[in-house]
């Protein structure tokens, strides 16, 4: 067992929004983006206020038609397309995340309050995803360690459990016929991850309000993991002593570990994890060298520390 | 019975001016960049699953021979011609635009990858029926060799079926969807000499035997 430690966030990452977004300005951006979304989806979302951040890349992002038009968001459907295309019905105010577990101050976290009072970040990260294909997305987000401390985590906490809505009536995937995945989506992080300061709550994309498809109103990134590992969409925290269930690892233990962290020299079953297509290239994109924990491994290889990350996968 | 002249009116050209459209159509999207932000899988995808498709068509020839008694026999060869045509670019692409002659890679894909061997498999088995699709050949190797070689093309398409079940994650109805008809299909192959001790038309039968 690893020895957990719990990095402070620098304390620029905990401050209070110094700039606070206009909230009126936002709620009728929010009016807006309704309106647009039954003309031109996808565009004219209000412009967030937000500071740059030292975990940024300096790599080129992807688009928004990139980001927002080509993702995995199985309770939308299993295409690439599906979720840009069904997840426009989804309401996403009101929303607020239960958070409990091993906390000495269990509660909610309200969407608006987290938009409202907490310093948003553009967090440029590198985003590689199990089937070999990857981005650069400039997401918009709070450090979730900022968010947590309010609940006091106990001492016995060693994971956190993240939880996806569940509302078959505005997401297909969950109805469809036959089970996809089994539902809610879950996923975890050890408290050290969780606390990491690389790890962000996202609640926009491109200095806008985060597409629905992109896992709205808010959703968790984890940028040397696996995409799936950055769940979306979500409604419940808790904080655990046991590993919590992970949905893929769920699914297929053999392939989807519970770490799942990027690791050029742990092949998937089925498919080398070596190389990877950076999406937005075209046709001829040259294939680029997966690396180890997707670039940040100045930042989190020391949380594995004499582990077998090849067992530990 | 005679069937209606107007199912078999259309020439054997026009199975591959018809059936080769989608490539063409992917083709050119992706060279425009009109395929999306990943062009290639759309592009590699698109070719696979089109493969899968004509290779099921040549193989409800027989069936809807016997069952409904359409012969479509005169397009058979053009229709496993095409699905050929298909892998042969699916396969293209994926080692000059996917893997990028990454023989390493490839050679690891081949070996390791259970979706890849069975996929190359496939393809293995498809190249002598396709070198053979001729009625030279057909001469040459006698109807009845010709005709037990060209059995190879069950296993082929039910591994082009496995193949495209093995690549995905979770269970998106279609693979299965595919692969159902597939083993549908082969199993109406192995009722056949039950339906003809049973007294089914001895004309039909033979007509489908000689295919
Ligand atoms: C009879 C032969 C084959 C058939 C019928 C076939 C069919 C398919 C189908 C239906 C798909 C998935 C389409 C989709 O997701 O919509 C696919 C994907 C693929 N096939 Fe094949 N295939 C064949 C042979 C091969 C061969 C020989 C290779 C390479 C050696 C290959 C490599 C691939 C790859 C890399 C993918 C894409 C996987 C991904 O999306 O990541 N296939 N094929």
């Amino acid at each position: 067992m690893s020895v957990y430690r719990y990095p402070v966030p620098p304390a620029s990452e905990i401050t209070p929004k110094s700039v606070v977004l206009n909230r009126r300005a936002f709620m009728a951006g929010a009016a807006g983006l309704a309106f647009a979304s039954q003309v031109a989806p996808a565009r004219a979302a209000e412009k967030l206020t937000t500071v740059a951040s030292p975990f940024s890349t300096d790599e080129a992002p992807n688009p928004l038609d990139d980001i927002s038009g080509y993702c995995n968001f199985y309770e939308f459907g299993t295409g690439k397309g599906d979720p840009a295309s069904y997840a426009g019905d989804l309401t996403t105010r009101p929303w607020t995340i239960e958070v409990g577990g091993l906390v000495n101050n269990p509660g909610t976290l309200d969407i608006d309050d987290l938009m409202t009072n907490y310093t948003l970040e553009d967090r440029i990260y590198r985003l590689r995803c199990v089937e070999a294909w990857s981005m650069v997305v400039p997401w918009v987000g709070i450090p979730l360690a900022s968010v947590l401390e309010k609940f006091d985590v106990q001492g016995s906490a060693k994971y956190v459990a993240f939880e996806t809505l569940v509302r078959p009536e505005e997401m297909p995937g969950q109805r469809a016929g036959y089970r996809i995945l089994p539902w809610p989506y879950v996923e975890g992080l050890r408290l050290d991850e969780a606390m990491h300061p690389l790890t962000i709550l996202a609640v926009g994309l491109h200095g806008e309000v985060l597409p629905n498809q992109n896992g709205a109103p808010v959703r968790l990134v984890v940028p040397w993991k696996y995409g799936f590992k950055s769940i979306k969409s979500i409604v419940s925290i808790k904080f655990t002593e046991e590993e919590p269930p992970a949905t893929w690892n769920l699914q297929n233990p053999r392939e989807y570990g519970f770490y799942s962290n990027v690791n050029p020299q742990v092949d998937h079953p089925r498919w080398s994890q070596a190389t990877e297509r950076r999406i937005g290239g075209g046709l001829f994109a040259k294939r680029v060298e997966t690396q180890m924990f997707n670039g940040y491994a100045d930042q989190v290889a020391s949380l594995y520390e004499g582990m077998d990350l090849s067992k530990y996968f | 019975m005679a069937q209606s002249k107007l199912w078999t009116a259309a020439p054997e050209w026009a199975v591959y001016a018809v059936g080769l459209v989608p490539a063409a159509d992917l083709f050119v999207r992706a060279f425009s960049n009109a395929l999306g932000a990943d062009p290639l899988r759309i592009l590699e995808n698109g070719l696979g699953e089109w493969a899968l498709r004509f290779l099921i068509l040549g193989l409800a020839v027989t069936p809807l021979m016997r069952l409904a008694r359409i012969n479509l026999v005169k397009y058979r060869r053009a229709l496993g011609l095409v699905a050929f045509i298909y892998v042969v670019l699916h396969l293209g692409v994926y080692l000059v635009l996917d893997k990028q002659f990454f023989w390493g890679e490839i050679g690891a894909d081949i070996v390791k990858r259970p979706y890849i061997t069975i996929g190359m498999a496939a393809f293995v088995l498809l190249v002598p029926l396709a070198v053979t699709s001729n009625r030279l050949s057909i001469r040459k190797m006698g109807a009845a060799g010709w005709r037990k070689l060209h059995r190879l093309v069950y296993p082929a398409v039910l591994f082009g079926a496995v193949h495209y079940l093995l690549l995905v994650k979770a269970w998106p109805p279609e693979p299965i969807i595919y692969l159902v008809i597939v083993v549908g299909l082969l199993a109406l192959r192995f009722v056949k000499p039950a339906r003809r001790a049973r007294g089914g038309s001895p004309g039909l039968a033979r007509e489908a035997v000689r295919q």
